[in-house]
């Protein structure tokens, strides 16, 4: 990308982080825009969503750092993002250990899932290493819905214990405000950690790998290494993602944070805003949650029970929808929200198939 | 010993159903290079398709017609949406395996919440005569008619897989798409219309799997996501059994299903182990790409 355009991006960028900060004090009536039953910016509604937004934005350009930029496939990014809910979870709630030591802990453990689940699924490619993860985070989905010891609670779920949290953090409304920085926060670390890997000399090799990792090993580069680093670096994010999540939203359940749906969403987030680039992932996200939320209170509206059942059924279904303009990006789009962006700005169609690069037989 | 023996019955039955679900998974990885998350999708349209037909028909026709009907309308529902699909989504983007496993993921979202949109997200129930809920009494054991169901289709479609893929023209020409693609079109062979076909068949199958599931072991219900549940059993056996392999399919079903069977019940009752059955397949699948990373009857990558 050449420095003009970069330097813009910045500036965008900015003057968005510099918006969001202030948000919660922004009072502003808009009609028709926001999800969430009061159609106040700063109502705790919709800062729960944009909340959740950040979140899932921060987990996407982790993931992408993989996919993206490494052409690494893994179809398990939810076991380390339920790694982060629930191991912090189970340290404050059943151990009752203060903020610092369960947030060691959970890294920790997630580290060490990382590197030996990593290890032996780096040892497959293509395919096979989706499946793989896949595999390994179904086992921790099963594990988790097992409630060995009672420690999960099953099926469920596991509510957050608010005590050892410091007052700022604890479950109250008045909260919010406090979670949706943290969640910003969150994004705001995640997105210079890919954006610090992706520049590096390792960031270069990332992209080399995904172009053509034969060559490197002719080169004398070894490729698994930096593979095992862009995984466990991609998967430290997922987990930080997870322990948002859970203070965000304050409860656990398998089926909403372990199961496969979460890791084909991250997938999805990520191709709709431009796999391989850092923005989109984050565009992504924030596009396909606030979708989520949006069309689920559109779905409910009662001008919206009168249409024909032809009509009402498909459009107050969000999955259908987001489903269906998902098919309609691959097809189309394949470069997704970024592809667009940049084939507008450039006129030209070649940097346009960032999909493309992946789809070497 | 008769505990071992009803255990070792329905883990039959089990592994028949993920012989349905898998084989058409591995024939259509092996011969097309797609990892095809719609088949899930395949699976639980079929179930809808039986419980609309079993619901819909007069109850005069009886219910051991209108059960037979169920398993036939979801078979043909399995294969004409998977013959649609390959038609209309799959065969544009030839050469671009990610987009295609990109697009089946899309299919099968934006199809299941239509089916959640329409039937509800509840489970259906489908009305099936009593002999299929009543058990048979052989040499001191009680087994369940629906789990003789499930052995004999799974049986037939196996030994009719493996007659059209020895005997047939088609079958042939499948054989050598998934030995060499490039060969095969190489000599003039039109393999555009071998990978529709091996999408019906495998939807075909996914179908009957999907019904099947339902009648035999989740109470005659039927949901919008059981398909994607078994989904992940399904490649779970592919794996197992080696991309592209019908016999390495077979034989990992049965092993997997009987697994299963076995580790909930002897294990799976002890507290905080419930879900051992479905946990040990995972393991197993590790200790399989450990000892012999492309499985068991897969050709070397």
């Amino acid at each position: 990308m050449r420095w003009p355009l970069r330097r813009a991006g910045l500036l965008v960028g900015a003057v968005f982080l510099g918006l969001f900060i202030v948000l919660p004090f922004i009072g502003l009536h808009l009609p028709w825009v926001l999800p969430g039953t009061l159609d106040i910016v700063n109502s705790t509604g919709t800062l729960e969503v944009l909340a959740l937004c950040f979140m899932f934005a921060g987990v996407a350009v982790g993931y992408d750092l993989m996919f993206g930029y490494t052409g690494l496939m893994s179809l398990g990014p939810v076991l380390y993002f339920a790694v982060g809910t629930y191991v912090f979870d189970i340290a404050l709630t059943h151990w009752g250990w203060a903020l610092v030591p369960s947030l060691l802990l959970t890294f920790g453990v997630s580290l060490m899932l990382a590197v030996v689940l990593g290890a032996i699924a780096l040892r497959v490619h293509g395919i096979a290493f989706a499946m793989v993860t896949l595999a390994f985070a179904q086992a921790f989905y099963f594990l988790v819905e097992s409630n060995p010891h009672n420690l999960t609670g099953g099926d469920t779920g596991l509510s957050l214990s608010y005590t050892r949290l410091p007052s700022f953090l604890s479950g109250a409304v008045s909260n919010t405000r406090s979670l949706y920085w943290i969640a910003l926060a969150f994004l705001v670390v995640a997105y210079l950690i890919v954006w610090l890997v992706t520049e590096s000399v390792t960031g270069h090799v990332f992209v080399a790998i995904r172009e053509n990792e034969l060559r490197l090993d002719v080169l004398g580069v070894r490729p698994y290494r930096f593979k095992m680093v862009s995984f466990v670096v991609s998967s430290l994010i997922a987990t930080g993602g997870g322990i948002v999540y859970i203070l965000v939203i304050g409860t656990a359940v398998p089926s909403v944070v372990a199961s496969t749906t979460v890791t084909l969403s991250i997938l999805i987030m990520v191709v709709l805003g431009g796999a391989g680039t850092r923005w989109g992932a984050v565009i992504g996200a924030m596009v396909y949650v606030y979708l989520q939320q949006y069309l689920d209170k559109v779905g409910a509206e009662p001008s919206f029970t009168r249409l024909p059942a032809v009509l009402r059924v498909p459009l107050s279904e969000p999955q259908f929808l987001l489903g269906a303009i998902f098919v309609l990006f691959v097809f189309f789009a394949p470069g997704g929200i970024a592809g667009l962006v940049v084939r507008r700005r450039f006129r030209r169609a070649s940097a346009t198939n960032l999909l493309s690069v992946f789809n070497k037989p | 010993m008769n505990i071992f023996l009803v255990l070792t019955f329905s883990g039959v039955a089990l592994g028949a159903i993920y012989f349905l679900a898998a084989s058409g998974l591995s024939l259509i990885y092996g011969l097309m290079d797609v990892l095809n998350f719609a088949h899930g999708l395949f699976m639980t349209l079929g179930a809808y398709a039986g419980y609309e037909v079993a619901t819909r028909l007069p109850i005069s026709l009886g219910a051991p017609t209108l059960v037979i009907l169920a398993i036939v309308g979801a078979t043909l529902v399995g294969a004409l949406a998977a013959g649609a699909t390959e038609l209309i989504l799959i065969r544009p983007l030839y050469g671009k395996p990610i987009s295609q496993i990109l697009i089946t993921i899309g299919l099968d979202l934006a199809v299941v919440g239509l089916l959640m949109g329409g039937f509800g997200s509840t489970a259906l129930q489908i009305p099936v005569p009593l002999w299929l809920i009543e058990p048979t009494h052989i040499g001191g054991l009680f087994l369940p008619n629906a789990s003789f169901l499930a052995i004999g289709a799974g049986a037939i479609v196996l030994i009719g897989l493996e007659l059209f893929l020895a005997r047939t023209r088609y079958g042939i020409i499948i054989r050598a798409g998934v030995e060499n693609r490039e060969m095969v079109r190489a000599l003039g062979i039109d393999v555009g219309r071998a990978f529709t076909l091996v999408f019906v068949i495998g939807g075909a199958m996914a179908g009957l799997a999907g019904i099947l599931y339902s009648i035999v072991f989740s109470g005659d219900l039927v949901s919008p996501n059981q398909g994607d549940s078994l989904l992940i059993f399904a490649f779970i056996v592919v794996v197992i059994g080696g991309l592209g392999s019908i016999r390495g399919s077979a034989v990992a079903a049965l092993v997997v299903g009987l697994l299963q069977q076995y580790t909930s019940f002897y294990i799976g009752g002890h507290s905080g182990w419930a879900q051992i059955g479905d946990l040990s397949t995972v393991l197993l699948l590790a200790v399989v790409l450990e000892w012999r990373p492309r499985g068991l009857f897969g050709r070397v990558a």
